[in-house]
């Protein structure tokens, strides 16, 4: 039967060698890939505008985005493509807050250059090659 | 209780009451929302809630880490806690950065990541307080006389929880880069080192509990936290499916992730092994009841429901849909919660002298708070399989689906009733036990006896 010392071999070993594999494969996805996969060189001063607000605002609280998020409102990663800039920046200020189907935004007070750059945060992340996701309704009926 | 600095632990288990409290409030205001129900949205907009609902959670369960360690160092090293005060210290700081974060919340001050939405300067000193609280259990581990592996698992499982919450506090440029190392803190605590929490704290408690011998006990302790790196490092790659990153995370990470079962597999099995070869003559059922649910219900929420969406052909379909709130719900709940009330469920009559160790009301709080649970985890599985097939498959506009989910969300409530139910009676239960005091000591030692099979 196993002893107490081979169990604790095969915890210790087992750990570091797949720590180790994993920090490898992180390092050929992050100089290898991802900046190829997500356009990095289209990540302006703009677009990094955007992603601040994103993050400042808690964006995430309610919506996801690259399927990471909160369920409470739409999907956002392909909203460039589904709505076009002009939509989306007439959403934030909304007066008393934008209400689809009585689901309440939070009224926001942005600024024109901070609209933009949201709308160039989105635009950023539709580009990106997501693998696949969202993935085209096999049986769409509203579209 | 054999040491008079145990009773620190107290202090952090009753925050963890109060916070369970409060995130329950918040896990209402949202199923109130999601059924159209949001007259509080000027006060506490849905992002306000779900950041708070969700940082609640994870420092009540902190902190009801910290009152375990603060509990079982002590006894597992033999040696009185090297600073009570400094103990104190942090306790209070812990609370109070608590506070202020929650506090932010509300006022919209917060990051924005997923889990992590506490503000950067906050970060550094919720980093100060866990170093602060590592190094108290450190020397005490040091000072000590006994070096037991349940003690170093549970505090190398503390200790690379730290460690890993520092990629977390790095800017990237890039967001899909951002996400990749947020999931390194998020995947790899719960699906990693708090695993070790876990596997700690309940070795402790079935050594405690059934009288099996500590170095069976501990053996197969390293073969489950083996197989949860095993299989849980690489595991990773399930969140790396569908955010810019490339197509070999969904081989490495289905594979893997889907092996991560089996360390829950093997905690449930070593719980129901151990309870059977024991000598189940322990007065606390209660404790024994929490420590095999979360031996149980955490392979349940973990093990099966993650199961259930971790290979990406499925993934592609449910990622960031109510199916992972779902498994994020009864995984939590099975595995940390479950685990923090078994804890406090064990070390509550020792460290207050107080023998109501078996009431009804306890048993009350332990079967509505989980039957509770499950029927919330079924509300959410119903609203997440129809959402999948309305929004996903069917192509129906996301707000149109949200609209038709409404009723899941009124059995949501209900359920959600029944468990708030249960909790209540267990944080009455809790605080009808009162305060620890020194008289305790020794209490509880003569079952120190039974655990000689
Ligand atoms: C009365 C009890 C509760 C209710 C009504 C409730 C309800 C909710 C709702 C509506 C959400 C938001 C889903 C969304 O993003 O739209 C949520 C998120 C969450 N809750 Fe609860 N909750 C409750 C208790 C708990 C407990 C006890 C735990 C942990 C043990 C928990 C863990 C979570 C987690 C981890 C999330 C994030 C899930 C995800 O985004 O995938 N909740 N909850
Ligand atoms: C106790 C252990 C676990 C806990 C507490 C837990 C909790 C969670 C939470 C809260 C999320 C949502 C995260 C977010 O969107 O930010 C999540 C996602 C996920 N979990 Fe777990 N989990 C556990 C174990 C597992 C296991 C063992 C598996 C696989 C077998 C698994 C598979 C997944 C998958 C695939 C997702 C991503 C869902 C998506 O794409 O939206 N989890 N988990
Ligand atoms: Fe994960």
């Amino acid at each position: 039967m196993l002893s107490k010392k081979q169990a604790k071999l095969f915890f210790l070993g087992g750990t570091a060698i797949f720590f180790l594999i994993f920090v490898g494969m992180t390092v050929d996805t992050l100089v290898n890939h991802v900046p190829r996969q997500t356009h990095a060189e289209n990540i302006t001063q703009q677009v990094r505008m955007g992603r601040h607000l994103w993050d400042a605002n808690n964006c995430m609280g309610c919506h996801t985005i690259m399927g990471e998020g909160a369920y409470y409102a739409p999907e956002l990663t392909k909203v460039y493509e589904r709505r076009g800039a002009d939509y989306i920046k007439a959403v934030f200020n909304f007066p008393g807050g934008w209400r689809p189907h009585g689901r309440h935004m939070v009224e926001y007070n942005f600024t024109e250059e901070e609209k933009d750059a949201l709308v160039a945060f989105f635009k950023w992340v539709d580009e990106a090659d997501l693998n696949g996701f969202p993935p085209k309704p096999s049986l769409s009926l509203d579209r | 209780m054999k040491y008079k600095s145990q009773k620190i632990a107290y202090y952090f288990f009753a925050l963890s009451m109060l916070l369970l409290s409060l995130q329950i409030i918040y896990g209402f205001i949202m199923a109130f929302a999601h059924m159209g129900y949001d007259g509080l949205h000027q006060w506490i907009p849905f992002n306000a809630a779900t950041a708070t609902h969700k940082n609640l959670l994870v420092v009540w369960i902190i902190s009801g880490f910290m009152g375990a360690a603060y509990f079982i160092i002590p006894d597992e090293s033999d040696h009185e806690l090297w600073s009570v005060p400094l103990a104190l210290i942090q306790f209070y700081s812990l609370a109070i950065v608590g506070v202020v974060a929650i506090i932010g919340f509300h006022v919209g001050w917060f990051e924005g990541r997923k889990f992590l939405e506490i503000p950067r300067p906050l970060d550094y000193l919720v980093a100060l307080n866990v170093i602060v609280f590592l190094i108290n259990i450190l020397v005490t581990l040091y000072k000590g006389k006994k070096h037991s592996t349940t003690a170093w698992v549970l505090t190398s499982g503390l200790i690379f929880a730290a460690l890993l919450y520092l990629p977390g506090m790095v800017w990237f440029d890039n967001h899909t880069v951002d996400s990749f190392f947020r999931w390194w803190v998020v995947h790899l605590w719960v699906e990693g080192v708090w695993e070790l929490i876990m596997g700690g704290i309940l070795s402790y408690l079935l050594i405690k509990l059934t009288g099996v011998d500590r170095e069976v006990i501990e053996k197969w302790l390293y073969v489950i936290v083996g197989l949860t790196f095993l299989s849980g490092i690489l595991g990773t790659g399930h969140h790396y499916y569908y955010i810019g990153t490339p197509k070999y995370w969904l081989l490495v990470g289905g594979i893997f992730s889907a092996m991560e079962p089996l360390a829950f597999l093997g905690m449930t099995l070593f719980a129901i092994q151990m309870y059977r070869k024991g000598n189940k003559k322990h007065p606390n059922k209660l404790a024994l009841h929490w420590t095999l649910s979360t031996a149980i219900v955490s392979f349940l929420g973990a093990g099966l429901l993650g199961l259930a969406h971790t290979l990406p052909g499925v993934n592609l379909y449910t990622h960031g849909t109510l199916v992972t709130a779902m498994h994020g719900h009864l995984a939590f709940w099975g595995a940390y919660a479950s685990l923090v009330l078994a804890i406090i469920s064990y070390s509550m009559p020792l460290m207050t002298g107080r023998k109501i160790l078996d009431n009804a009301m306890g048993h009350f709080a332990f079967w509505l708070s989980n039957i509770g649970m499950i029927g919330m985890v079924a509300a959410f599985a119903a609203a997440g399989v129809a959402q999948v097939y309305m929004e996903r498959i069917m192509g129906v506009d996301f707000m149109k689906a949200q609209l038709e989910l409404a009723p899941h969300f009124f059995v949501l409530i209900l359920a959600a009733t029944v468990f708030a139910t249960g909790i209540t009676l267990y944080i009455i239960n809790f605080l009808k036990f009162g305060v620890p005091v020194d008289e305790a000591i020794g209490q509880g030692e003569e079952f120190a006896a039974l655990q000689t099979n």
